[in-house]
This record gives C-alpha cells, sequence and structure tokens, in this order.
C-alpha cells in the first residue's frame, strides 16, 4: 500500500513541477494546490498505513493508527489553504494592475518600470 | 521549567492581536507597537542574563514531557538572536514612523510586524522541527503582507515570485519532515538527535540532511538558491527591506545551524565539506553582485548573500574558533545590514533615487549622514575598532585550523570586495560636487537619523565590547560544539 501511495504521490509532483514551469500564473497556482496535495500524501503513508481503527479511544479498538501525522496534516492543510487564498486574491490583483497572467510579461525589474 | 522564555513569542503575539482592533489610529498604533518592543527588548535582556548564570532554559508547553509535547528551549545562541531581533524590531519601528505613508500604516503595517517578530523569535526558539515549520509560515505570511503592502506594480510583480518560491521550499519542508518521521518516528529535536546518534547516520539521512540544506538554503539565500533574493528584495519600502535583511535570511541560517551542529552532526566529511563549498561560492557571487550594481539597495543586498556565505564557512568548518566566529558575525551581521538599509532608505528620501550615478555631493548638504555611513561600510567590511573584524577573524582562524586555506583567502578577500561595494557608494554619493538636478530635491532626513544612531552606537560598542561580550558568545558557541550540553538540557536525562 505504501508503495502504491508513493507512486501516487511522485505522479502529484511531477504533475506539480510540470504546471510551476508554465507560464500562465494560473497554472502556477494550480501547480502549488498539487505540490502541497503530494505533500500531504506524502505525511500520512510515511506515517505508516497499517490497518487499525480511526484514533479515537471510544472505539476501544486492539490497536489504533498513528494519530501524529494526521495531526500535522491537519496544520499544513490550514497553513497552505491560506497561503494559497492570498496567493489567489494576489493573482487576481496583479491581472488587474498589471493586465497580463503571462510569467513572461511579468519578468524585469526597475529599469522596466 | 521557566515561563520568562515564551515572552518574546507572547508579546508580539497579544500586541498583534490587539493592534488589529486600532486600525485607523496611528497614534495608539505607534505607542502600543513601540511599548511591545521595549517590552521585548527588557525581557530578552533579562533572559540572555538567566542562561548565562542558569544554563539552557525550557518550557515544556502544557506540562507534557519532553519528546511528547512541544518544548520551548532558549539557549545562548537563541536567546542572543532573540534579543537583537528584538533591538532590530524597535529601530525599525523608529524608522517606519517616519518613512512609512499613512494608507499603510491605516492597513495593518503595524500587526505584520508584530507578527513577523513573533515568528523570528519563535523560530529561534523552538525545540521541535515541525514547530519550527509553523514559525516559518507565521513569518512568511507576515512578510507576504509586508512586501506587498502598498501594491505598486512593481512591489506585485515580486511578491508574486517571492511567494511562489516560498509555498515550493515549504512544501519541501512538509516533505522532509515527512521523511525524517518516517525514519526516526519523532519530531523533537533533542530527542531526534539522540536516535540518530543510536542508529547511526545512514545514507538514507544524509539525504535527509541535504533536503534541509535545500529547504534552509532557499530560505537563508544559499548559492545557488539565492536568485529569488535580489528582486525581492528589492520591491518593498526600506524599512521593510531593513526587517527582511536583518531577520528572514538570519533565520534560514540558523536552522541550517541548529541542524547540522545538533541532528545531523555525525557525517561530517560530507556534509560539512559541502556545506563549505556552498558557503565559498555564496561569498563568490554575493560580491560579485555587489561590485556590479550602481544602485544603492542592490549593493547591500549582495552584501546579505555575502555574510550569508560567510557565517555558514564558520559553522561548516566546526572548529571552536570558528563557530565563535560565526556567532559573533551573524550578531553584528543583523545589526549592520539594519544599519546599512536604514542609511540606504535614508539616501534614497533625500535624494528620490537610488542610482548612484545621479547622486554626489552630498556630504556639502548631509555631513552627519555622511560620516554614520561611513563608519558602517568600516563596521561592514570588519575594520578593527568595529562589531565586523572579530567574527572574521576568528572565522578565518577557525577555517585556517580546519585547513580550509583555499575558502579561509576567499573570505579575507572578500572582505576586499565588500568595502570597495560599499565604498563605491560613499565616494560617489557623498563626494564630489553636487549635481544641478540634485538642487530642487531638498529631501530631510529629519526622524530617520535616530534609529541609525542607535544600530551604529551598538556597531561600535559591540566591537569595542568584545571582553565583556565573549563569556556570552563562548557559552553559546559551547552549546552549538557539544550537543550532549542541549539534549541533557531538554531531556533531562
Amino acid at each position: 500500500m505504501e508503495v502504491l501511495m508513493s507512486i501516487v504521490a511522485g505522479v502529484l509532483f511531477t504533475a506539480a513541477v510540470y504546471l510551476m514551469l508554465s507560464k500562465s500564473l494560473l497554472r502556477i497556482i494550480i501547480g502549488t494546490g498539487l505540490l502541497s496535495h503530494g505533500a500531504h500524501l506524502l505525511i500520512l503513508t510515511m506515517g505508516g498505513l497499517k490497518k487499525g481503527a480511526a484514533p479515537l479511544l471510544g472505539e476501544h479498538a486492539q490497536s489504533y493508527v498513528d494519530p501524529l501525522p494526521q495531526a500535522l496534516i491537519l496544520t499544513a492543510i490550514v497553513i497552505s489553504f491560506g497561503v494559497t487564498s492570498f496567493f489567489l486574491v494576489l493573482a487576481y490583483r496583479s491581472y488587474q494592475e498589471l493586465g497580463t497572467d503571462d510569467m513572461d510579461q511579468l519578468r524585469g525589474n526597475d529599469q522596466h518600470e | 521549567m521557566n515561563n520568562l522564555i515564551i515572552l518574546p513569542i507572547a508579546i508580539p503575539l497579544f500586541a498583534g492581536i490587539i493592534l488589529i482592533f486600532f486600525n485607523k489610529n496611528i497614534r495608539i498604533q505607534r505607542w502600543l507597537s513601540v511599548i511591545a518592543s521595549l517590552a521585548g527588548i527588557f525581557f530578552s535582556c533579562i533572559i540572555v542574563q538567566t542562561v548565562h548564570i542558569n544554563g539552557i532554559q525550557t518550557l515544556e508547553i502544557g506540562n507534557w514531557k519532553a519528546p511528547y509535547g512541544i518544548v520551548i528551549v532558549a539557549d545562548m545562541y537563541s536567546s542572543l538572536l532573540v534579543l537583537t531581533t528584538s533591538i532590530i524590531a524597535f529601530t525599525s519601528l523608529l524608522f517606519a514612523y517616519s518613512t512609512i505613508n499613512v494608507e499603510r500604516e491605516k492597513f495593518f503595517f503595524y500587526p505584520g510586524v508584530q507578527f513577523l517578530i513573533l515568528g523570528v523569535s519563535g523560530a529561534f526558539l523552538t525545540g521541535d522541527i515541525f514547530n519550527l515549520f509553523v514559525f516559518f509560515e507565521v513569518m512568511l505570511m507576515s512578510s507576504y503582507l509586508l512586501i506587498v503592502l502598498g501594491n505598486s506594480k512593481m512591489q506585485l510583480r515580486e511578491s508574486i515570485k517571492y511567494i511562489l518560491v516560498n509555498v515550493i521550499s515549504s512544501a519541501l519542508f512538509v516533505i522532509t519532515v515527512a521523511y525524517l518521521y518516517a525514519v526516526t518516528g519523532t519530531l523533537n529535536m533533542a530527542d531526534l538527535s539522540v536516535r540518530i546518534a543510536e542508529m547511526g547516520q545512514s545514507g538514507l539521512l544524509t539525504v535527509i540532511s541535504l533536503l534541509f540544506l535545500i529547504v534552509f538554503g532557499l530560505k537563508g539565500a544559499l548559492f545557488p538558491l539565492y536568485f529569488w533574493l535580489p528582486g525581492s528584495y528589492q520591491a518593498p519600502p526600506s524599512v521593510v527591506t531593513a526587517l527582511f535583511g536583518a531577520l528572514l535570511t538570519k533565520v534560514g541560517i540558523y536552522s541550517i545551524t541548529r541542524v547540522f551542529t545538533l541532528i545531523f552532526y555525525h557525517d561530517p566529511s560530507f556534509t560539512h565539506q559541502l556545506l563549505a563549498w556552498l558557503a565559498a561560492l555564496t561569498i563568490i557571487f554575493g560580491v560579485i553582485g555587489a561590485i556590479a550594481f550602481w544602485d544603492i539597495k542592490k549593493i547591500v543586498i549582495y552584501n546579505i548573500i555575502t555574510a550569508v556565505g560567510i557565517i555558514l564557512f564558520g559553522v561548516a568548518a566546526n572548529t571552536p574558533n570558528a563557530v565563535e566566529g560565526s556567532v559573533y558575525y551573524l550578531v553584528h551581521d543583523m545589526i549592520i545590514k539594519g544599519a546599512l538599509f536604514f542609511l540606504a532608505g535614508a539616501i534614497i528620501a533625500i535624494t528620490g533615487t537610488s542610482n548612484l550615478r545621479k547622486i554626489s555631493g552630498l556630504m556639502a548638504s548631509h555631513p552627519f549622514l555622511g560620516w554614520m555611513f561611513f563608519i558602517a561600510a568600516l563596521a561592514l567590511a570588519g575594520i578593527p575598532p568595529f562589531s565586523g573584524f572579530v567574527g572574521k577573524l576568528k572565522i578565518v582562524q577557525g577555517g585556517f585550523e580546519a585547513g580550509e586555506y583555499t575558502i579561509s583567502f576567499i573570505v579575507l578577500l572578500s572582505s576586499l570586495l565588500v568595502l570597495y561595494s560599499v565604498m563605491k557608494i560613499f565616494i560617489n554619493g557623498f563626494w564630489g560636487e553636487p549635481k544641478p538636478e540634485m538642487a530642487n530635491q531638498k529631501g530631510s532626513a529629519k526622524g530617520m537619523l535616530l534609529p541609525i544612531v542607535i544600530l551604529l552606537t551598538l556597531t561600535v560598542a559591540y566591537g569595542l565590547g568584545v571582553e565583556w561580550l565573549s563569556p556570552y558568545i563562548s557559552q553559546a558557541a559551547e552549546t552549538l560544539l557539544d550537543p550532549t550540553i542541549y539534549i541533557q538540557a531538554v531531556l533531562k536525562e
């Protein structure tokens, strides 16, 4: 199971890198979304995918799954959620102000102002 | 157990939260943030003194024992950095009062600064690797706000790149933590160190250590990962660049130092050698940038990159002298980069341009500013009475002891080129005849001088008071050189 999940995470990373190297800003943001999905899936996989009850003491089970990676993922999800929404609004504002979403035209520095 | 050491995190947190409610009342914002930063300086002084007398202070949050809960650890290295951070925060606020315009002040500039300080102090003080990630994100989120606030076209364009780079490096950080957890099964730094010492640093752990080097190298602008820094740091106002230049890259350096002295110190022939050569290349590319440009901000920005290389070479050489030197140099560099960006900001405010070719003869109208810039330039290059000297001396001495002759010579040569790059600003900007087109631009540097004077006084005092400071610095280096001190303080074996 871990091998399968690692391959899936690898595919997500590949797609993310491909999208982030493209020209359009929106594709880049979709790429960052896939990258964080891959990272979160990887935490879950690396924590181990052994069979066990959900980490609720009311389950009274013999063994539980590891609760720590789930807490880490929950933290990482809300952080990437906040950053992504900021990034989306930034992309929207810069589309309004600069009139383009083409990264080639966003090159340069103060000499091009 | 000592609740004192959470105050550098708690004070900016509460100050930031309270400031959000008064976003239209600039006077309250200014007073509250300056009081909070003064309290920060006061309590960090107490922490430094407590750590000096009683050894490493730890605080187990919520009374959970060390490997299971989150632990806040103040050793001498982190408490010195927290003290420097709060001094930089205080002077930046003073500088902001006279330079930041009202629109920015009304849209959460001061809460942004407080949350940035919270993130930086938290990253210095935490003893848990995932908690370090969270504090990184706190710091980065506030830096996103500060870099884009005001939304000029240049800021929008540069902040897109800055955020993208940091999103990628944060995802890499999460991935690295996942691998580390899979191999060791713990996240507490002291516990990690113990477990890695028990199982031996296998090839897998060396790979993870290099992933950490990439993650923190991206934050700390190490060669070849510094490409994002020159553009991004040029966009925001000078005070924001000063905060970033003095604090953000230094958190990356701190993390590299912590990770390679506390956790992955078992295979130095590979990891530390790599770190030494990356540091050398960082120095070389930094000075090339610093001498190539005719833009005041760009010159100082490339000097950040050079300093990153010098500090990390001290860590990589890993002899007692070199590590002590890199602690000296790190604190010195935070202060002097703050001062240099303030000076650059004052020059830009007076002349209205950062292009050196358009400026000359400032000495006639602003002699005090000119001589302060001269002192800052000498301190940056490491001329003996000022603060940069001892750090570089110890780093080079340690480098020779470790047999790294080539890189030590690169460090020495880099000082020459760094001096040339800042003297270029001094000679072209302050000497010569005042240019006719500058006559109608009589901006004044009133109000900007106080923070610069404070930082330069500290620089001179730091250079002259080495005897008095050395017990503190050697205590910091001692912990870095011997991880067992840190581990025993945290795990209480």
